[in-house]
């Protein structure tokens, strides 16, 4: 083989093996994104079935209850509430009324929750959770504005 | 008064800063010695006003003065006096003072021992450092100024975050910042080498000693937090793919990758320009880190405060930082040249390719990290990118480098004969093999990834273990001894070092595979059987500890009819937040962790709860292969041929 052909295949070589790798990352990345929805779009039907995602709110006062190792809760962004199943041990900072973020799948109108997330000081509200509440905040004052508008 | 002395003291460290990143190089420029010779009297003096201005915030944390408003959030009476030193960098303030001062720390190391540098280049690198410190600083006092007082003072502190008052968490941050402080000093190395234009192999032995320094404690940083996650959280997870362990684990591929790389440019005196550009990389990967961490951006376990205007000035920072290192590398990287030529059958191929897919590396988990933040600030969408991911394109671009790293130390520079290199190859091919069905065979339940697993870590450790047979091997009428006292360091710190990524590997995979844990309700003297052991709810006692009030349990273990273990895990109320905090219990050993958590009671009486049990076979191999990943790279650093190369130099 001459030099040049030599060089030709090297290169050849390294640019097959670059491609194979962003293949590889950008097939890998496409299939496992994980999407946010609030749980005004899952009641309005936004968020996909037996697909999972990731809800978050905030967890409904007296809503908690345990039967052994399955909890049921609510998570209400102010406007809809979104019941949610979970098996297991719940982080330290879950609390009626504070901020929660959970990832799992609904079923039918009921989220079973594969992990609910820790966060990790009391007064730290995680930004789904913020951003979901501030949605469903502004959704009822545009509602609102319209209302006055026909009367 | 003192918090106002530490505060001046930082003002005047931030003018000594700005002169020295001015006056040196200028100097260099101009060739006047005497303004060159007032680099190292600056340096010395910068680190003695930020240490003076440290000493100041400790010095309110340990006599708890709530009426500085930083000490108040993240101190109480309460808290013990280590954790009340720890505390110091507790918060972003503190945790940035802590930063900055190491940075003056390293300029300082590199000051003294830098003497036998040329005067021109010592100037410049002391200078960028210097400027760095100066950006620090300036961030420091104008957004986040640690001794801002409160009016009026609290009467009593809101306590440090209950997570961080641990031993690990007492050492992670400042072990992580050494790491990515310390790749400053490559940086500053590969800047001044720019500036100055003289890019020959001399840069690369002055900065290689600091690089493996940095890379060894950002690598034991890394596992130092690793593991108080372990210990912390409470669900026996070592690693999360967390966009904050992210923001550490990119300099850390990216440092390897320098790591090596300078290897070959000092020896080969090749990939010159490739290897100034990844020490611009790896130190801009440790900003975006620091940067990740500190702004808030991120919903993470350390996004503890979120303050969007500390984040626009840290990406300022960086993109000044960024921008202006790579312009000066575009105009002058292609002065360069492409060095000496080699074989693709060589040493430097195998390096070259692992720098390559290092990178790559890399670069999916920046894509993994980057993408949802960039997607939010874009178009306001919240999407996140989990575990599976990092996962799916993380074992295939780790397989090839492992297969290299075992196959580089046993080729030769420029190249060698295809024959000679199967000779070589002969006893790790049979070797591996042999050591992973043995291995594979004593461990249960082995699936088909695990096998994979221990193949990888068993080929490091066959080509580790020949490379150390044959250097040992009695010749020339030496003794084994004495071929063992003439080891070169580096040779034995790449091998300590590449060791620790097999003993890594081993821990990874078999933790992975064989790990069985279960979450159910026990009730006070109920049992259940979790990985071979019983686990049995023994007793459950209310304790007070000296800031905290607590649930513990007492659980015993027993395998086959004998008492192994009894663990001691505690639900916490800490009394000045009112947060609470699961400490688990964990009986450790070279084989398997027995791991129990108390997550919360099922009833009124609270004598049933709901518990968390795991038992992880091989994680402390994890830690281990760090510990001596990390010792190798402390053992490349001390290499005595550093010391002589300067005083050969000057």
């Amino acid at each position: 083989m001459k030099p040049r052909h030599r060089r030709l295949l090297i290169v050849g070589i390294g640019l097959l093996g670059v491609g194979a790798i962003i293949a590889l990352v950008m097939n890998a990345f496409r299939s496992n994104l994980v999407f946010f929805y609030t749980p005004s779009q899952v009641a309005a039907h936004e968020a996909p079935q037996g697909r999972s995602f990731r809800i978050g709110g905030l967890v409904q006062t007296g809503s908690v209850k345990r039967e052994g190792l399955r909890v049921h809760f609510i998570i209400s962004d102010g406007s809809e509430q979104v019941p949610v199943s979970f098996d297991g041990a719940l982080p330290d900072l879950f609390k009626e009324g504070k901020g929660v973020v959970a990832q799992g799948q609904l079923q039918g109108t009921q989220f079973m929750a594969r992990e609910v997330l820790a966060k990790h000081d009391e007064n730290y509200m995680p930004p789904e959770a913020a951003d979901a509440l501030q949605r469903s905040q502004q959704a009822r004052e545009r509602a609102a504005q319209s209302m006055k508008g026909t009367q | 008064m003192i918090p106002e002395l530490g505060h001046l003291s930082l003002w005047l460290a931030l003018g000594v800063a700005l002169l020295l990143s001015s006056l040196p190089p200028l100097g260099a420029h101009r060739q006047r010695e005497d303004w060159m010779a007032l680099a190292s009297p600056l340096t010395v003096l910068l680190a003695v006003l930020i240490g003076l201005g440290y000493a100041a915030l400790t010095q309110a944390f340990v006599f708890s003065d709530f009426s500085v408003a930083y000490v108040a959030q993240h101190s109480n009476r309460d808290l013990p006096l280590a954790y009340r030193m720890a505390a110091v960098w507790g918060g972003h303030e503190g945790s940035l003072l802590l930063w900055v001062m190491l940075l003056a720390a390293w300029a300082v190391a590199v000051a003294l021992a830098g003497q036998q540098l040329p005067t021109a280049l010592r100037a410049r690198v002391l200078a960028v450092m210097g400027s760095l410190a100066a950006g620090f600083l300036l961030f420091l006092l104008i957004t986040s100024n640690p001794f801002a007082r409160l009016v009026p003072a609290l009467p009593e502190g809101r306590d440090l975050n209950p997570l961080l008052q641990d031993p690990g968490m007492v050492m992670h941050p400042p072990m992580l910042y050494m790491g990515y402080v310390g790749f400053a000093v490559a940086f500053a190395f590969a800047i001044a080498a720019l500036a100055g234009g003289e890019l020959n192999s001399s840069w690369a032995r002055f900065a290689r000693p600091w690089t493996s320094t940095a890379w060894a404690c950002l690598t034991l940083g890394i596992a130092l937090g690793s593991w108080w996650a372990y210990t912390e959280l409470g669900w026996g997870g070592w690693w999360f793919w967390d966009p904050v362990e992210n923001a550490s684990f990119m300099p850390w591929l990216a440092g390897t990758a320098l790591l090596h790389s300078l290897a070959v440019s000092e020896k080969r005196g090749v990939f010159k320009a490739w290897t100034v550009l990844l020490a611009i990389v790896t130190f801009s990967l440790s900003l975006l880190g620091t940067f990740l961490v500190r702004s808030g951006v991120l919903s993470s376990v350390h996004a503890f405060a979120t303050d969007p205007q500390r984040g626009l000035a840290i990406l300022i920072f960086l993109v000044l930082v960024v921008g202006g290192s790579l312009s000066l590398y575009a105009a002058r990287a292609s002065s360069v040249g492409l060095g000496a030529r080699f074989h693709w059958r060589s040493r430097e191929t195998t390096l070259l390719a692992n720098n390559v897919m290092l990178l790559a590396a890399c670069g999916a988990v920046l894509l993994g990290t980057l993408y949802p933040m960039a997607l939010d600030a874009l178009s306001g969408q919240k999407i996140s990118v989990g575990p599976p991911y990092f996962e799916a394109v993380f074992v295939p671009l780790m397989a090839p480098v492992i297969l290299l790293m075992g196959l580089g130390p046993l080729m030769r520079w420029k190249g060698m004969e295809s024959t000679e290199l199967l000779r070589r190859l002969r006893w790790p091919l049979l070797l591996c093999p042999l050591a992973t069905g043995l291995h594979g065979w004593a461990t249960e339940q082995m699936s088909l990834a695990a096998w994979f697993g221990l193949l990888l870590a068993w080929w490091v450790l066959a080509t580790v273990a020949l490379e150390v047979a044959e250097r040992l091997r009695p010749a020339a009428g030496q003794a084994w001894l004495a071929r063992a006292r003439a080891l070169p360091r580096s040779v034995a710190a790449m091998l300590l070092a590449h060791a620790g990524i097999g003993v890594f590997i081993i821990g990874v995979t078999l933790v992975g595979s064989l790990a069985s844990s279960q979450d159910l309700p026990l009730r006070l003297g109920e049992h259940t059987e979790v990985g071979g052991h019983r686990f049995e709810l023994a007793e459950l006692q209310p304790v007070d500890g000296a800031n905290y009030r607590a649930m513990r349990a007492t659980v015993k273990v027993s395998r086959e009819g004998r008492v192994v273990a009894f663990l001691h895990p505690e639900k916490r109320l800490y009394r000045s937040q009112e947060m609470p905090m699961t400490e688990a219990g964990i009986d450790s050993g070279l084989w398997r962790d027995l791991y129990v958590s108390l997550s919360e009671p099922i009833n009124e009486q609270a004598d049933a709860w709901i518990v968390h049990i795991t038992v992880k076979p091989y994680i402390n191999w994890i830690w281990g292969g760090c510990l001596l990943m990390g010792l190798g790279g402390l053992l490349a650093a001390s290499d005595q041929r550093y010391r002589r190369s300067g005083a050969r130099h000057s």
